[in-house]
């Protein structure tokens, strides 16, 4: 088994090393999700006292400080003031955990704080505590690049992601690459196709009515192409939010997003 | 959804000077509960919406709305108004049953 893991981790390594050398393509010209949306849509994210996700990153900020978990210790018992500790934190999203060797995304990353730190039962994906936090911390990295690792450990999921990106997929036969690369700017019913970057995630959809996170938003296009959707924190979309986050590394995060 | 009060968001400035144009915002967390909806086992969801919204100034009102099944979830008002006298401004969002979430701020006439 030893001996197993570690081949695993040489072709790993080599993998990273082609990866590196020749990285696939991103989009020329950044652009980021929201200037894909009306102008009214973009004033209503630009002000936060018009923003509704505000809402949510208001309920996480008292999260952040709520005692009402497991053995009685709240976030900031460990961390402090997220405003100081938070800070960037979001951008290294999502990594690979050090002890377990999965990949994390940020929702993966609180509810592993909450059942082997804070000895509770970890949030329902997609329940308003979890949206709240998410979006609470990943507030806290707002205006900062993407900074996450695809290199070594995350290597092998880098390309697992990279490769969802671009392989066809469902009844409609299309991969992402197709939309998101090749198809930008064009419309789909009523939307103008955006680059499909993900800074803005989580979003207040007004489909949806609430706050929404990343993986609620890759299902919803899993169902447009007619393919299977995958659970909410499923270790593809997990690879493909990595990938996805690489690719939108030129961008600030302007999470919390309104969307249409 | 949350039970009441209802997180809000209030956006205003704390302070202005007399006969200054401000301009407030709000935000409550609320389903907006329409009352058409059925549930998995086919049982109509009740109606929960936020019926009446009221702000007063010195404990006159300078802003009310009545809403309907209409709107959509999470109401967002924004308005104006002229500054006077310094003193509390009080929001009340009232929903179908008499339910209240209030919130105050105090603006400051300098």
């Amino acid at each position: 088994m030893v001996g197993l893991v570690f081949a695993a981790s040489q072709a790993v390594g080599l993998c990273s090393l082609a990866a590196q050398t020749n990285l696939p393509s991103r989009p020329a010209i950044a652009k980021p999700g929201n200037v894909y949306q009306s102008p009214a849509t973009q004033a209503q994210q630009a002000d936060d006292g018009a923003n509704p996700a505000m809402l949510w990153v208001g309920q996480g900020e008292k999260l952040w400080s709520s005692t009402d978990a497991g053995d009685g210790k709240s976030c900031a018992g460990c961390h402090g003031d997220a405003v100081a500790s938070m800070k960037g934190v979001a951008t290294r999203y999502p990594q690979i955990d050090a002890k377990s060797g999965a990949l994390l995304n940020l929702e993966g990353r609180i509810n592993q704080c909450r059942t082997d730190r804070q000895h509770a039962t970890p949030y329902a994906y997609e329940s308003a505590p979890l949206l709240s936090l998410t979006a609470y911390i990943t507030l806290q990295s707002r205006g900062m690049p993407r900074d996450v690792k695809i290199d070594g450990a995350a290597a092998a999921q880098f390309e697992a992601g990279r490769s969802f990106f671009v392989t066809r997929q469902g009844q409609l036969n299309l991969a992402c690459t197709q939309c998101h690369d090749q198809s930008v700017g064009q419309k789909l019913r009523g939307d103008t196709i955006s680059q499909g970057q993900s800074g803005g995630w989580p979003a207040y959809r007004f489909e949806w009515q609430t706050m929404g996170s990343l993986h609620r938003r890759l299902r919803a296009c899993s169902l447009g192409v007619r393919a299977e959707q995958l659970p909410f924190g499923s270790p593809e979309y997990v690879a493909l939010e990595l990938y996805l986050a690489w690719r939108s590394q030129d961008l600030p995060l302007d999470a919390p997003g309104v969307r249409r | 959804m949350a039970d009441t009060p209802h997180p809000t968001r209030i956006s205003m400035p704390a302070t202005a000077k007399r006969g200054d144009i401000i301009d407030i915002k709000t935000l409550i967390q609320h389903e907006m509960e329409t009352g058409y909806r059925r549930d998995a086992n086919g049982r109509v969801i009740p109606r929960d919406i936020v019926a009446h919204f009221e702000v007063r100034y010195l404990d006159e009102i300078i802003f009310a709305a009545d809403t309907f099944a209409g709107v959509s979830a999470n109401p967002y008002f924004a308005f104006s108004t002229i500054v006077g006298d310094s003193g509390p401004v009080t929001f009340t969002w009232t929903d179908l049953a008499g339910r209240k979430t209030v919130e105050t701020r105090t603006l400051t006439v300098t």
